[in-house]
């Protein structure tokens, strides 16, 4: 009746997780009731559950990513402290061989999928169409339907904390440990469906966007005249249509040999573990640069803002996204050079890789010469942005070493390659969410971020990440590898106590933007935005109101060059007035839709039943997704008007301010 | 609202590319589709690279050369490019907004793909029968999954059928579903080049040897 799952599945031989679990589920019980005793379930349900606003959809999916952040983080720390305390027999530390390996593999997994994802999913979700002037993304619906999607992976991996195990295979599951005859258990299933169904929602989410820069930019808005970040968001959601699909089929495959008795990866009958490894990296590899490429336009938006100059290098700045862009797709071996697959192989593996070093310096030098001449602003996302580019270009020359085949025979599966990758992804992608978080804050909910708990935040961080992570380089070079539960060479346990205090400081970072988002809500009076352009701004998504209106725009706005909402607002300010009023018209949106919601319920139980072989209820789960279907097939009404009059009531308060704006300037 | 008076506005719309604003809905709803398809495609070209990876990885079973008859194939191929043909009549029908001839080609494009997904059901029962089933080895497994995910979809795509034939017989021609059945109409054709390629590549070439 219930497969195999049993009350053995539930841990209560390892108190850390149970302790956890309760603890998570004491404190979802308690938002749960703090909600139902405040009668905000309607609100809730109505204004986020359903909505399909690509503004409420972007800014659930930055907190998915927040939340995904502190689990991802709470692995992060407990293998720190581990590390630092195991020198000795399998019985050193204080984490068992089989709970690290769950450890590790659920941090991979989560700081990945489910935060760096949904952080840069949710910022081009919720700037992409306010940049480029149009009311929403190509498909609002499926656009709700991709979060939730999305969530639903997430519930699956953690609803593996409580019910059986996470897998022990790592973050990319390489087979044949991932096989069932290596990995018996439900842990690898857990690993397989959160991604499988959660990676739908990313290709879902990818098509979107494309669809929408492409069809959906406001008159005027030629591609070359788009702000940088929609020119990697671009570039981010080509390479997520190109690539995600390869992971499904991957995927697929893996999970044919585990349920079916297949033998595509298996040791017997003709498998082939190495496909695995290709094919999981011709996804892999696109990947990091599906994370990295929005981050680097969130630096240029931010750099050019607060340097109060045009992005130097516009042009080039495209040229060389879309060259990363191709080249992504050229590299992945680099990431297994010790397959044997020859000499000459790892030779244009290496060399390709080492060439995508060239664009990347084209942005770093294009990011100082915009700096170069300004007059920057030390605001907390600049601080961000400085930041990363120390930090990324260490991380990006690590890398260069790394690509060097014989090199990479030595520090292949070290600590010396864990400390390059988190080098670029917290340098670069996890700089940029917070980058990003805070200059985009304002304008979704009216209020600034605290700049000083913004400010110790990037400190710690940056200090943190760096007595982090350099020991780890030292590490691998003196032949510590990866993943190790327990290590029996005494002279690198100071380097690890000393990494685990640069943890600690980066925790101290996390408490700081804790503490910022509560500080800031709590003053936002004081902080308010009432103007919509709180850091004198140069893109469209600073013309209108913080935060927007459901249809952003009273009229689209009418593009003339590079810096679309720049040229308006200085034409303005010469004339010593605004544009002349326009006609307005009624607007039509789409309306709210539950089709996400029950998507997702579909996905979960789907997912759940699979992993656990409760056939009837995947059954039932597959079912009840297609009736969901046939229902949102069937509906007939899907968009709904605002009158003009609303509308022109809209933008005369908007005008008004703007024009006070224009008049204050005037007489200084 | 002013994005859809653009969009409606054939002079501005005949050059979205240069910046005229937004695409009207038909263009966009059909262009993300098109980029699905895309995408689907390179989830195919996922199984098809396995294929060709694992082609003689038959671990001393049959290979390609002794297991495939041609003669069913051909009756496949045949049942599927007609549902091609039909599916672009039901198209015509739909154009001129006859009801009867929509539900009379659409009924022949869903029959054909029936046919095509029964003779499949046959030929995997069959070698399944005879010991050749997907875990005999590697290269039965990598056969199954190709040949049975481009099944998948014929099925996936006549639930899509049925759903739309109900559709256009209780509510008529109305703009969201003449739209959706553009993209039925693309995904129904883009399932036929997959095929060709299958039919090429896995039967051609596995047979030629």
């Amino acid at each position: 009746m219930l497969g195999k799952l049993t009350w053995a599945a539930i841990p209560t031989d390892e108190p850390i997780a149970l302790i956890t679990v309760l603890v998570v589920l004491l404190g979802i019980g308690a938002v749960l009731a703090w909600i139902t005793v405040k009668g905000h379930w309607t609100y809730l349900w109505k204004e986020w559950i359903t909505s399909v606003d690509h503004k409420r959809v972007g800014v659930m999916y930055f907190l998915l990513g927040l939340v995904m952040l502190l689990r991802g983080f709470a692995d992060a720390i407990m293998m720190r402290t581990h590390q630092a305390l195991a020198v000795g027999g399998a019985d050193a530390g204080y984490l068992a061989p089989d709970h690290f390996n769950q450890i590790f593999s659920a941090h991979g997994t989560i700081m990945i999928f489910f935060t760096a994802m949904p952080f840069m999913v949710g910022l081009m979700n919720y700037v992409v169409p306010l940049q480029i002037g149009a009311r929403d993304v190509a498909y609002p619906t499926l656009n709700s339907v991709s979060f939730w999607i999305t969530a639903a992976g997430m519930a699956l991996i953690n609803i593996s904390l409580g019910v059986g195990v996470y897998s022990r295979a790592g973050w990319l599951a390489y087979p044949p440990l991932s096989e069932l005859q290596f990995s018996p258990d439900v842990g690898v299933d857990y690993h397989l469906w959160a991604l499988q169904i959660s990676g739908v929602g990313t290709l879902m989410s990818g098509i979107n966007l494309v669809a929408t820069i492409f069809k959906m930019r406001a008159p005027g808005m030629t591609l070359t005249r788009m702000p940088i970040f929609c020119w990697t968001a671009l570039a981010s959601n080509l390479l997520i249509v190109a690539a995600f699909p390869i992971l499904t089929a991957t995927f697929a495959m893996l999970l044919l040999d585990r349920y079916l008795g297949f033998h595509f990866f298996t040791n017997d009958a003709g498998g082939n573990a190495m496909m695995y490894v290709n094919l999981i990296w011709a996804w892999g590899h696109p990947e990091v640069y599906i994370l990295i490429l929005p981050a680097f336009g969130v630096f240029s938006e931010v750099i050019s803002t607060f340097s109060g100059k045009p992005l130097f290098g516009y042009r080039s700045m495209i040229a060389a996204t879309m060259v990363i862009c191709v080249l992504s797709f050229m590299v992945w071996l680099h990431h297994f050079f010790t397959m044997g697959g020859g000499a000459d192989v790892n030779a244009f593996f290496g060399i390709m890789t080492m060439i995508i070093s060239v664009p990347t310096g084209v942005k770093v030098f294009n990011w100082m010469f915009t700096m170069y001449g300004g007059r920057v602003r030390f605001t907390a996302p600049v601080l961000w942005t400085i930041g990363f580019m120390i930090t990324f270009v260490i991380g990006g020359m690590t890398g260069v070493m790394l690509a060097i085949p014989p090199n990479d025979f030595l520090l292949h599966n070290s600590l010396f390659l864990i400390a390059h990758f988190h080098n670029v992804v917290i340098g670069g992608v996890v700089f940029g969410a917070l980058a990003g978080y805070m200059y985009w804050f304002p304008k979704a909910f009216g209020f600034r971020l605290h700049e000083g708990w913004g400010k110790a935040s990037f400190w710690f961080w940056c200090i943190g990440f760096y007595i982090a992570f350099m020991p780890l380089y030292g590490l691998g070079l003196m032949g510590m590898t990866r993943r190790m539960q327990h290590y029996d060479n005494p002279a690198w346990q100071p380097w690890l106590v000393v990494a685990m205090f640069g943890t600690v400081l980066i925790f101290f970072g996390i408490v700081c933007l804790v503490i910022q988002l509560a500080v800031s809500i709590r003053r936002r009076e004081a902080l308010a935005d009432t103007t919509g352009d709180p850091w004198d701004g140069r893109s469209l998504e600073w013309i209108t109101t913080s935060p927007p209106p459901s249809f952003n725009f009273s009229v689209l706005p009418d593009v003339r060059g590079e810096e679309a909402y720049w040229g308006i607002k200085q034409a303005a300010l010469r004339a010593r007035r605004l544009a002349d009023k326009p006609v307005y018209e009624p607007i039509h949106l789409p309306h709210n839709s539950p089709t996400g919601f029950f998507t997702a319920f579909f996905a979960v139980v789907l997912g759940f039943a699979m992993i656990w072989h409760i056939w009837w209820l995947a059954i039932l789960g597959l079912v009840g997704a297609f009736a969901g279907f046939v229902v949102f097939a069937w509906r007939d009404e899907d968009e709904y008007e605002v009158p003009a009059a609303e509308v022109a009531a809209y933008d005369e308060q908007r005008r008004a301010i703007r024009q006070s704006l224009v008049d204050t300037e005037a007489r200084a | 609202m002013s994005a859809v008076a653009i969009a409606d506005d054939p002079q501005r719309l005949a050059a979205h590319h240069g910046g005229n604003g937004p695409a009207p809905k038909r263009i966009v709803v059909g262009y993300g589709f098109w980029v699905f398809l895309l995408s689907d495609f390179i989830m195919f070209s996922g199984f098809f690279a396995a294929y060709a990876a694992l082609k003689n990885a038959t671990a001393g079973g049959l290979g390609a050369r002794e297991l495939f008859d041609l003669g069913n194939v051909a009756v496949e191929t045949v049942c599927l490019l007609l549902s091609s043909f039909t599916c672009g009549m039901a198209a015509l029908a739909v154009s001129v907004r006859n009801r009867i001839w929509t539900q009379f080609w659409l009924l022949a494009t869903g029959l054909l793909g029936l046919a095509f997904f029964a003779l499949e059901v046959r030929e995997f029962h069959e070698l399944i029968e005879a010991g050749n089933g997907p875990q005999r080895s590697a290269f039965l497994s990598a056969f199954f999954t190709l040949v049975g995910c481009h099944g998948a979809h014929i099925v996936a795509g006549g639930l899509w059928l049925g759903t739309m034939m109900a559709q256009f017989w209780f509510k008529g021609f109305n703009e969201m579903l003449i739209r959706r059945f553009m993209c039925f109409s693309l995904f129904w054709h883009a399932l036929d080049i997959v095929w060709v390629a299958i039919f090429t590549i896995v039967y051609l070439m596995g047979v030629a040897g």
